[in-house]
């Protein structure tokens, strides 16, 4: 788990470059609430504090949900969000290794239904900022913890939410028009998005995740995205805009590898992450939230036991894999 | 020499090799330790049976210990000596468990014994080859120690496509079989030829790893110089490639089918120690006396092979290689992968043991604590056997076997690959193994409940089946009592049928569902041991077998109570239908010699050596013959002998009942042939026979049933005589003692059967008598008694019809059966004692002198209890001759 949390390193460095000291305050708050949380159950569960605290899994969530959200969001969102994660999502299900959910997208979804505002102000790209208004580290601490009105001149929408929001414009018109979707903001993501690319084929590398699940959710991704935007050009965005916006790259290799929330066969890592990628797709275009990886493993997850029982590997000397829940069926 | 086609198998993982270590010195010949531990179970099977007492001299290679039964071994002197002891010693095994050794102690002058090679092995027969290598004691040497000889006649279940011999030695630190190769090269391929010339496979494949070049490049100069067609085929270094089914896989592509073996693939597996060990027994007449074994580990200063003498202490051996004491963290038996600690170095070297591994804390460091598994999926990638082991510790975990089974827990070989992967630092295979222990035990207590409730059952439905017989008897005397003096009136029958027959039928009604319920058991049991044969639960298949046979029995006895209580009702209804109850009775004893036989040669079919069961065989020829003679010539009589009408009715029914049964039993054959002749199985003639008498009985019942009226009338002429009522009655009551004594033999044999059995699953003394099967022994043995002092009642029936002397005799019978009973009850008590005395004598051993002399006392009582009861049997059978 310390591997998968270097590999955000890319990540956090580009979005620290794109969006100011935001990210690195945030991931501070994350990093010490979950310690703080985690080992106060592990205190009231009476199990070994320093020995569990040290398998990295609550710092790893902690900093999953810093970076994913927004640079500027008051604390307190970032305190629920991460408690919520640890205690609800993680300890009261037994704790590590018997989570059915992604505790990182459980504490994000609870803080984007309940705090939609906050949870929408997105910075604007700095370099889109006209310059010396760029946000200090000051500044980003009096934004986080003060909430300072000033700051609301430099949020702006993600391209995903500009894309959303273009109600009846017609694609071409809406890239021309809505800021968000301006080259520099897009260059922003695609930046980020590259960055995780990165970490994520490290990993890979690595073998410390298999490369089924991101490929199943990327390729999903673009098949869904180039199918519809093939049927109908004018009001869908490209694949490309798809796969390099939002928490795409992010959502791929970082959280919907997640191995104790997941699938476990190699193809049922594959049925996954196909499923991720087609929810990601359909929340982002028929959906209320502009992004859907939260919630697209979020509803996965509780497919993943199910896709388990039926994806069986056939084992040696067996003709053909087991399947399904009957039990004593031989073959 | 050709190089074979190379696959590959899923999973499988590269640990440090630590194989140098051992291969700096040349192979050592440690010196003789003061004394040789020789345990009895070397083998997987039973132990085995000690040829020499403590005192007996013996010299290098004498056999020391003969096999026990079919899956066991021989075991030889591996130096000559005194045998110093035959005791209780610690052995290696993961429990750290003791078993009964002989110990020798070496004379120092290693003297052989006469060595009479096989020079003959291409000309005598390969059964003889096989069972003179069970005689010098050849096991399988790579690791589980399967008895050579017994997977060798497994191997000719199929045409062998593929002969693997087995050098990949995939585990880390072990280079013994490399050393082995090295050493003995031309030794090895004379094994293998050898070995080839048995099982006769098309291909000869030596399957080694590509990390043992020395040895690799001295087979091929060998086979080449030899011109020989084995194949070495190289495989890439990666554990578990020497597993055997990981093996086959790499170098056929085929898997083995989950629970069945190799050879039902036509392939078989013999490892390089074995084929050099049979290459010494029949070349030079050697039997298995040494192997080669590797000391390694950082503890060790002199690591390396050594070619050492069965029996020797590891502590010797550490001695040997120059162990040091203080760096010794962990003592291994095997490698780190798939070996077990030992915690005692006075454990020896036994036919299996191929490493020593004394590895230093830092090599072996305390495993790391177990953390959660967070389900990475690592250990699915390794595992050899595709299996999913994160789910599989999920439902160990939570004890759901159900699923785990159905995750096909047992197709885990646990080769440890898993384990060895796992981040979290999970023990998975210890967690598999106990899980596989808990469903079998389940399995077992399963197993046990359905025996008891079977016995229960059985019990009941013949006490009730008893009781109603005895009344339909009474009634039966009531009724003829009078009949005779009314000179078998037609109308008193008539009149008076209904309400014997009431209860008659009634039983036979309860025993007709008691057959079908032993039937539909008898069809579960069968498919539970079909399952277990096919999943290889070498435990399970033969308690199942013994309750098949034993359910086959129940139905069996059930049918003839039946068939028994079904004649009670005509004759108490008609006094004289006599020659059809016989007729009837005759037909039973056909069938139930037919079965038997059929179940004989079938045995015949499969050891086809065994004079014994040809004899029975031929004897049972004989009863059948003579039974369908009787059937014949009462068949004959039958029409002739019976009378009233009433009585001719109900024989009509009767016929017409037995035709059916008897096309059905025509259609069942037909159907078996069928099915042998596409198997073209050997039993295909008995099968033919089976069905030529199943139609003539078919054909006689309908003939018998076509002219009934005529029978009728036949009947009705012709009158029956009193004496010959009166002896059908005896005959019937002489028949069911013989069923009942049947019944109780059935039993001894049973507890006796159930009681090796366990001795045979090495449960020790006490858990053997804490099961009921002794007790029921003893029951059974009291039963038989009764039944045997019983013998004079259904003579007084005789009594009736026959002179008064019979009375007197009948008196001297029963005096005789309480005397047999009483002695019978003694060797019984002798024989507990004698256990409860080998109990004491385990849990004590401090006063063995005294135990023993008691022992000895208790077995003189029991071998005279024996004699008398012996004496007395033999008396009473005489005196039944003599009537």
């Amino acid at each position: 788990m310390q591997m998968v949390i270097l590999a955000t390193i890319p990540g956090i460095v580009v979005q620290t470059w794109l969006f100011g000291w935001g990210t690195l305050i945030n991931l501070m708050i994350a990093c010490i609430t979950a310690l703080l949380s985690e080992a106060a159950i592990l205190a009231i569960r009476r199990r070994a504090v320093g020995f569990f605290l040290k398998d990295y899994s609550a710092l790893l969530t902690a900093v999953l949900l810093g970076v994913a959200l927004p640079p500027v969001v008051p604390w307190w969102v970032t305190v629920t969000a991460v408690a919520f994660a640890i205690i609800f999502a993680k300890q009261l299900y037994g704790g590590l290794g018997n989570n059915p959910f992604n505790p990182a997208m459980v504490g994000y979804a609870i803080v984007l239904v309940s705090f939609p505002v906050p949870m929408s102000q997105w910075l604007g790209v700095q370099s889109m900022i006209s310059a010396g208004e760029t946000l200090s580290f000051l500044q980003s601490l009096q934004a986080i913890f003060h909430h300072l009105p000033v700051i609301d001149s430099y949020t702006m929408a993600t391209p995903l939410d500009g894309f959303k929001h273009k109600d009846l414009l017609d694609t071409q018109t809406a890239f021309s028009s809505i800021a968000a979707l301006q080259v520099p903001s897009l260059n922003g993501w695609l930046w980020v998005n590259l960055a995780y690319l990165v970490g994520g084929l490290a990993l890979i590398w690595l073998r410390i995740i298999t490369w089924h699940t991101p490929a199943a959710l990327l390729g999903a991704l673009l098949v869904m995205s180039g199918v519809f935007h093939l049927i109908d050009p004018t009001d869908t965005a490209t694949p490309f805009f798809h796969l390099t916006t939002g928490a795409a790259m992010f959502g791929a290799f970082f959280i919907a590898t997640d191995p104790v929330s997941s699938c476990t066969s190699n193809r049922g890592k594959l049925i996954y992450g196909a499923g991720i990628g087609i929810l990601i797709y359909i929340i982002r275009s028929w959906g209320g939230y502009p992004d859907g990886v939260a919630f697209g493993v979020l509803l996965m997850n509780f497919a993943a036991p199910l896709i388990d029982y039926y994806t069986q590997p056939r084992t040696y000397g067996h003709k053909k894999a087991k399947s399904g829940l009957k039990v004593g069926e031989d073959n | 020499m050709q190089t074979a086609s190379i696959f590959s198998f899923h999973g499988g993982i590269h640990p440090a090799e630590n194989k140098a270590q051992s291969l700096q010195l040349p192979l050592g010949r440690p010196s003789l330790p003061s004394e040789l531990i020789l345990p009895l179970g070397q083998h997987i099977g039973q132990s085995s049976r000690p040829l020499v007492k403590v005192g007996d001299s013996v010299l290098k290679g004498d056999a020391i210990a003969i096999n026990n039964g079919f899956l066991s071994s021989f075991l030889h002197a591996p130096t000559s000596g005194t045998v110093s002891a035959i005791e209780e010693r610690l052995i290696a095994h993961p429990s750290g468990l003791s078993d009964l050794c002989i110990i020798l102690t070496p004379d120092g002058k290693d003297t052989w014994t006469t060595l009479e090679p096989l020079n003959n092995w291409q000309d005598i027969s390969k059964t003889d080859v096989l069972a003179y290598l069970s005689e010098m004691g050849i096991i399988g040497m790579g690791g589980a120690g399967f008895p050579t000889q017994v997977k060798l006649q497994g191997a000719h279940k199929n045409p062998l496509t593929h002969f693997i011999i087995n050098a990949a030695e995939c585990e880390p630190y072990i280079t013994a079989d490399d050393m082995l190769i090295r050493e003995k090269t031309l030794e090895l391929v004379l094994g293998i030829e050898i070995l080839q010339h048995l099982v006769e496979a098309e291909n000869v494949v030596i399957g080694i790893e590509d990390n043992k070049p020395t040895a690799i490049a001295a087979l091929k100069t060998v086979l080449t110089q030899r011109n020989s067609n084995i194949q070495v085929a190289v495989v890439p270094t990666k554990y578990p490639s020497g597993g055997e089914k990981q093996l086959i896989q790499l170098l056929t592509g085929k898997e083995v089918p989950s629970g069945q073996y190799p050879a039902d693939i036509g392939i078989l597996c013999q490892n390089v120690g074995t084929c050099v060990a049979v290459h010494d027994a029949i070349k030079l007449g050697r039997p298995l006396i040494s192997r080669f074994t590797t000391l390694t580990g950082d503890a060790l200063n002199a690591s390396q092979n050594v070619e050492v003498l069965l029996g020797t202490p590891i502590s010797h051996l550490l001695d040997y290689a120059d162990a040091n004491p203080n760096a010794l963290h962990r003592l291994i038996m095997g490698g780190p992968m798939m070996g077990y600690t030992i915690d005692s170095p006075l454990v020896p070297i036994v036919k299996t043991s191929n490493c020593i591994l004394a590895a230093s804390k830092k090599e072996l460091p305390t495993p790391a604590p177990e953390q959660a598994c967070i389900r990475c999926g690592m250990c699915e990638q390794a595992c050899p056997a595709s299996l999913l082991p994160q789910q599989l510790l999920w439902f160990s975990k939570s004890q759901e076997f159900e699923k785990a089974e159905h995750h096909n827990l047992f197709d885990c070989i646990e080769c440890g690959a898993c384990s060895y992967v796992c981040p979290s630092s999970i023990p998975l295979v210890q967690y598999y193994r106990h899980t596989k222990s808990s469903i079998r035990e389940a399995r077992e207590a399963n197993v046990k409940s359905d025996l008891a409730k079977q016995r229960f059952e059985a019990r009941k439905a013949r006490q009730d089946a008893e009781a109603a017989e005895k009344e339909a008897k009474r009634l039966a005397r009531q009724k003829a009592a009078p009949s005779k003096t009314t000179d078998a009136k037609k109308a008193t029958p008539a009149k008076a049928a209904p309400a014997v027959a009431e209860p008659a039928s009634d039983d036979s009604k309860k025993l007709k569902v008691d057959i079908a319920i032993g039937k539909s058991k008898l069809k579960k049991l069968q498919k539970q041991l079909l399952e277990a044969q096919e999943k290889e639960h070498v435990e399970d298949i033969n308690s199942l077998q013994l309750q098949v046979s034993d359910q086959e029995k129940t139905v069996a006895s059930l049918e003839a109570q039946l068939a028994n209580v079904a004649q009670a009702a005509p004759a108490a209804e008609a006094t004289p239908a006599p020659a059809n109850d016989e007729l009837k009775k005759a037909k039973i004893d056909v069938a139930l010699i037919g079965v038997k036989l059929k179940k004989l040669q079938k045995q015949l079919d499969e050891s086809p050596d065994d004079q014994e069961l040809k004899d029975k065989v031929a004897g049972f020829e004989a009863d059948l013959k003579a039974a369908q003679a009787i059937l014949a010539t009462l068949g004959a009589s039958a029409p002739v002998a019976s009378a009233p009408k009433a009585a001719a009715n109900d024989d009509l029914k009767k016929l017409k009942i037995d035709a059916a049964i008897a096309k059905a039993a025509v259609k069942k054959v037909e159907k078996a042939l069928k099915k042998a002749e596409e198997i073209n199985a050997p039993e295909i003639d008995a099968i033919r026979q089976q069905l030529q008498d199943a139609q003539q009985r078919a054909d006689e019942l309908e003939k018998a049933l076509a002219n009934p009226e005529a029978a009728t009338q036949t009947a009705e002429t012709t009158t029956a005589k009193a004496e010959s009522v009166a002896d059908s009655a005896n005959a019937d009551a002489a028949k069911k003692r013989k069923i009942d004594l049947a019944i109780a033999k059935a039993g001894i044999k049973k507890a006796e059967k159930n009681i090796q059995l366990l001795k045979d699953q090495g449960k020790d003394e006490s858990e053997i008598n804490a099961s009921e099967w002794p007790k029921k022994l003893i029951e059974a043995q009291e039963k038989l008694a009764t039944l045997e002092s019983e013998q004079p009642t259904p003579a007084t029936a005789k009594t009736e019809t026959k002179a008064v002397p019979a009375e007197a005799q009948a008196a001297a019978d029963m005096d005789l059966a309480t005397q047999i009973k009483k002695e019978k009850i003694a060797v019984a008590l002798a024989k507990a004692q004698i256990n409860k005395l080998n109990k004491r004598l385990e849990n004590s051993p401090e006063d063995t002198n005294s135990i023993r002399q008691e022992i000895d006392a208790a077995e003189k009582r029991l071998q005279s209890a024996e004699a008398l009861l012996e004496k007395l049997i033999h008396s009473q059978t005489n005196m039944q001759e003599n009537r």
